[in-house]
C-alpha cells in the first residue's frame, strides 16, 4: 500500500439499533483489503466498544480509520462530557452506564479495558465538559 | 462439528443458518456483551439468553461460529434480520445455558 486508506464514519447518538454499523462496515472493508482475520477482529471489536461508548455517553461522535503499511489507526472523537478520572475508567468493571443500557447487555465496565486489550497502542485525550478523543493502533 | 450438524442434534434447532458449514471450535457462555467480546474466541459457539439486535453485531465482530439462544429465548425481529444480513448462524434451545454447554461439549 503506497498511500494510506482512510474511512470516516459519523456515529449516531442514542441509537442502539444502528450502533455497530460503522464497526461492521470497517470489518468488511478490511476483509476486502485482505488483512489477517485475527487483525480485523481486534480492530473491529476495539472500534465497536468505542462506538458503543460514544452512543451511551456522548450522544455520538466520529470515527476515522487509517490503514497504512503494517498498521491500522482508529481515531474516535466525541463532544461528550469527558472522562473525569481516566485511570478509574480503565479499571475492569468500572461503569457509569445507566440501567437501561445495562439491560441491553452493555455497561459491564469492560469497554475501555477491551479496547486496550485488543490494540497495540491506546491513548485517551479527554477534557471534562469538552469531549474525548481516543487513538488506537493495531499493528499487522 | 459443523453448525448445521449441531442444529440437527436433539434439543437444538436452527433459527437462521447463513453459514451452515462453519466449524464449531469450543464454546463461550455469557450475557454481558463486552465480556463476550473480551473473552470469546473466534469460532466458538456463543451461548446466551441476550436476544436484542446488538447480539448480531457482537457475534459478527467477535467472529463466533454461531449464537445459541438458551432457555427457549427467541431473538427479536431486528436481531434475526441483522443476523441474516451479517451472515450469523442462529440456533435455539430450550435448555438452560449450563445444560446447553454440557450437551454441546459432548457433541464437539
Amino acid at each position: 500500500m503506497a498511500e494510506s486508506l482512510r474511512f470516516h464514519y459519523d456515529v449516531d447518538g442514542g441509537n442502539f439499533t444502528s450502533a455497530g454499523q460503522a464497526s461492521v462496515q470497517v470489518k468488511n472493508n478490511l476483509s476486502q483489503l485482505g488483512l489477517d482475520p485475527a487483525v480485523i477482529r481486534r480492530v473491529s471489536i476495539a472500534m465497536y466498544e468505542g462506538e458503543i461508548n460514544m452512543v451511551i455517553h456522548a450522544d455520538g461522535g466520529s470515527a476515522d480509520i487509517l490503514v497504512d503499511d503494517g498498521c491500522v489507526t482508529i481515531i474516535l472523537a466525541d463532544k461528550g462530557p469527558g472522562i473525569a478520572d481516566v485511570e478509574q475508567a480503565m479499571q475492569d468493571g468500572f461503569s457509569t452506564a445507566p440501567d437501561n443500557i445495562r439491560s441491553l447487555g452493555f455497561g459491564a465496565g469492560m469497554g475501555l479495558p477491551n479496547m486496550k486489550r485488543y490494540t497495540d497502542y491506546m491513548k485517551i485525550d479527554s477534557v471534562v465538559g469538552e469531549g474525548t478523543t481516543i487513538t488506537m493502533k493495531v499493528n499487522f | 462439528m459443523k453448525v448445521s450438524e449441531l442444529a440437527a442434534s436433539g434439543g437444538f434447532r436452527a433459527l437462521a443458518l447463513s453459514d451452515p458449514s462453519r466449524e464449531i471450535a469450543g464454546c463461550y457462555v455469557g450475557d454481558l456483551l463486552s465480556w463476550v467480546m473480551g473473552r470469546a474466541q473466534a469460532g466458538n459457539a456463543w451461548i446466551t439468553i441476550m436476544s436484542n439486535v446488538n447480539v448480531a453485531a457482537v457475534a459478527s465482530l467477535a467472529d463466533v461460529a454461531c449464537v445459541i439462544f438458551a432457555e427457549g429465548v427467541q431473538p427479536d425481529e431486528q436481531a434475526l434480520a441483522a443476523a441474516q444480513t451479517r451472515g450469523i448462524n442462529l440456533i435455539a434451545t430450550g435448555l438452560p445455558e449450563y445444560e446447553a454447554a454440557v450437551t454441546l461439549s459432548r457433541l464437539i
